[in-house]
């Protein structure tokens, strides 16, 4: 079982990580799941198992605090063992008006999904051995590469993440650390399922499969689908006074 | 507002829809919450897809027991609808390999149902058209196979005794069902090809893959006219080299639209229709006949028409829909008034001769056909969870709220 590839999930219960789990669930993946409600992790767990994951262990954790985060991967490491991949797939989207006017919403999403996230990527690589292999994968968006009036709070915590990890990128380029930035569009997630307009929407399942090849093909920016690649490039260089003018 | 559990829409008619309430839906109740592979027993949250199940339960020997046209449907909705397959005459319905159904009652209860234990809700619940609550999972039984691929046999016959005679004829051959001409007329009615196969003993265990072909947007009505049936029936039955004995992979056999997307964009923006009925087999013959040759005279036409035999073995399902018979399958696009009338015209042949229409498929059936067709529909309307309805129940039933 030792032989096994070790996939650390950061918020194992979001759709996304579940699709992306079932996928790689074979008899040569053990995985770790990370996330705050114990019943359903236990229930992910059992899934994965089930599909013939060689074993599928949880650790209840809230990932946003930020003081636990060192001691907590302590603890993965030493019960666990290094982990080959990690994804990175917690995030909140914040209730909208809410997040421009209430400035401990504002806080709570900036936390979530910028700060801890980067200081759970800092501790995971930290004391890290340097030739050791590592594909880290984590949920950016297609809204973090321009800044929309809808939601700025969460665009900014999206963008960067998406900064801070270009940067990493460069830090280990040449080594063995693999860093994928995943950008997905709207998916048809439980996340998304309150919003109204989706262009392009996709299944979960189907962002997984985009992340599994790019996985395999170290890619380092994945837009999924694909089509957000393009739309993204437009939008990045449109001129202030076109982009003003959009209804996003 | 009356509540009804929405699977995957894959039914054709109002059974899965609520227009007067909420659609709980289900696609993302799809975890497997316990699986025994030596035993093939697997407890699975009711919005896992058919589609799922098979990429997991294949590669380690398991099939589902009974599969439906489609593997796009929630494994939910296949117990709520108590679904049949090509091997009715062998395995009866999927009801017949629940072991045990979960199931939320809006009154906060979440009951295990089985044989015995709660046995009443179990009958209603399988066939129960989602009305006994939210299904949470479903104890399944699945079959053993030693690969993923079928033996087949396809025979042409000439006429509607022809289909009987080799019908009668299926021993060793658990999964069969006929295509018919549905344009064939006078001594040529009910012609078509019987096919038929079996889980091969041998091969691989692939599973299927992602559709790769689909119909990209509703095509205009017009295409699917008198002349063009009549040359896709006439292609579709003169092939030849599909006929005799061959070997191929579950997922053309078993679900052979299933590989177009959106198949049911080519009958245009108004859709089509579905009549699918049960006959015993005493009346079966000339009923079948009858339904034929009344589809045959109008210029509806019927693009698909599939017709099998429904084996003896009984599901605990109350409103379970299959009887020891002849099922049959006719699609018509939507026309307006002329096709709801000849839809209703087929009901009443169903009717005299003691059959019932397949709840399922089925947009356009009168109270009277229902309740006709399942005189235990008040067992179940007994057990029905006050807060769950369809408009399909309010259609058949006249019940309120």
């Amino acid at each position: 079982m030792s032989g096994a590839r070790h996939l650390l999930v950061l918020g194992a219960t979001s759709a996304i990580a579940q699709a992306y789990a079932r996928r790689c669930a074979s008899a040569d993946l053990r995985c770790t799941l990370v996330g705050r409600h114990e019943d359903r992790l236990r229930e992910i767990a059992a899934d994965l198992l089930a599909r013939g994951a060689a074993a599928a262990e949880i650790v209840t954790a809230d990932l946003a605090a930020m003081e636990a985060i060192e001691s907590h991967v302590d603890a993965i490491r030493s019960r666990f063992g290094e982990p080959d991949e990690i994804l990175i797939a917690y995030g909140l989207l914040g209730q909208m008006p809410k997040t421009m006017t209430d400035l401990s919403q504002a806080r709570r999403l900036l936390d979530t999904n910028l700060t801890s996230a980067a200081l759970w990527t800092l501790a995971l690589l930290k004391n890290r051995r340097a030739d050791a292999p590592l594909s880290l994968v984590a949920l950016a968006s297609v809204a973090g590469d321009r800044g929309r009036a809808k939601n700025p709070v969460y665009d900014a915590s999206k963008g960067g993440l998406d900064v801070f990890l270009q940067g990493l990128q460069k830090t280990y380029d040449g080594t063995a650390v693999h860093i994928l930035i995943v950008k997905p569009g709207p998916v048809d997630t439980p996340m998304t399922a309150s919003l109204e307009k989706k262009p392009f929407l996709v299944s979960p399942d189907r962002v997984a499969a985009d992340i599994c090849r790019a996985v395999l093909r170290r890619r380092r920016i994945l837009y999924t689908p694909w089509i957000w690649r393009p739309i993204m490039l437009i939008i990045r260089h449109l001129p202030w006074f076109v982009f003003r003018r959009l209804q996003i | 507002m009356p509540a009804l559990a929405y699977g995957r829409g894959r039914s054709y008619g109002d059974s899965c829809l609520n227009a007067r309430g909420r659609l709980i839906e289900t696609r993302f109740l799809d975890r497997i919450l316990a699986a025994d592979w030596g035993t093939g027993v697997i407890r699975a949250e009711a919005g896992l897809s058919l589609d799922e199940l098979l990429r997991i339960s294949v590669p380690r020997r398991w099939f589902p027991p009974v599969c439906p046209g489609t593997k796009f449907v929630s494994i939910g909705g296949a117990v709520a609808n108590d679904v049949h397959g090509k091997n009715h005459e062998s395995a009866g319905s999927i009801g017949a390999h629940v072991r045990a159904i979960g199931l939320a009652r809006s009154n906060g209860e979440v009951r295990e149902l089985s044989a015995s234990q709660d046995n009443e809700l179990f009958a209603a619940t399988i066939g129960g058209l989602g009305l006994t609550g939210l299904l949470l999972w479903v104890e399944l039984q699945l079959a053993p196979v030693g690969s993923a691929h079928f033996e087949t046999e396809t025979l042409p016959f000439a006429d509607l005794d022809g289909f009987f005679r080799i019908a009668a004829d299926d021993a060793g051959w658990d999964y069969s069902a006929a295509w018919i001409d549905g344009l064939a007329k006078g001594r040529h009615l009910g012609r078509g090809l019987h096919m038929r196969g079996r889980h091969a003993t041998n091969g691989g265990l692939e599973t299927h893959r992602d559709p790769s072909l689909a119909v990209p947007c509703d095509m205009p009505a017009w295409l699917l006219n008198g002349r063009a049936l009549r040359a896709f029936n006439a292609v579709y039955r003169s092939r030849p080299w599909a006929w005799g004995r061959g070997r191929t992979h579950y997922d053309p056999f078993l679900f052979p639209l299933d590989g177009i997307g959106h198949w049911n964009r080519l009958y245009g923006k108004r859709g089509f229709f579905q009549h699918q009925c049960a006959i015993p087999m005493a009346a079966a013959p000339d009923a079948i006949r009858k339904l034929l040759a009344l589809t045959v005279g109008r210029s509806e036409g019927s693009f698909l028409a599939v017709l099998k035999i429904f084996g003896s073995r009984t599901s605990p399902g109350i409103l379970s829909f299959p009887m020891p018979g002849a099922t049959l399958a006719l699609d018509f696009p939507n026309l307006g008034a002329g096709t709801s009338a000849l839809l209703n015209e087929l009901a009443d042949i169903v009717l005299e001769a003691g059959g019932r229409l397949y709840p399922a498929k089925d947009a356009t059936m009168s109270p009277r056909h229902f309740q006709a067709g399942y005189p235990n529909w008040r067992r179940l309307e007994a057990q029905r969870d006050p807060a769950f309805l369809s408009d399909f129940w309010r259609r058949v039933t006249g019940v309120a709220a």
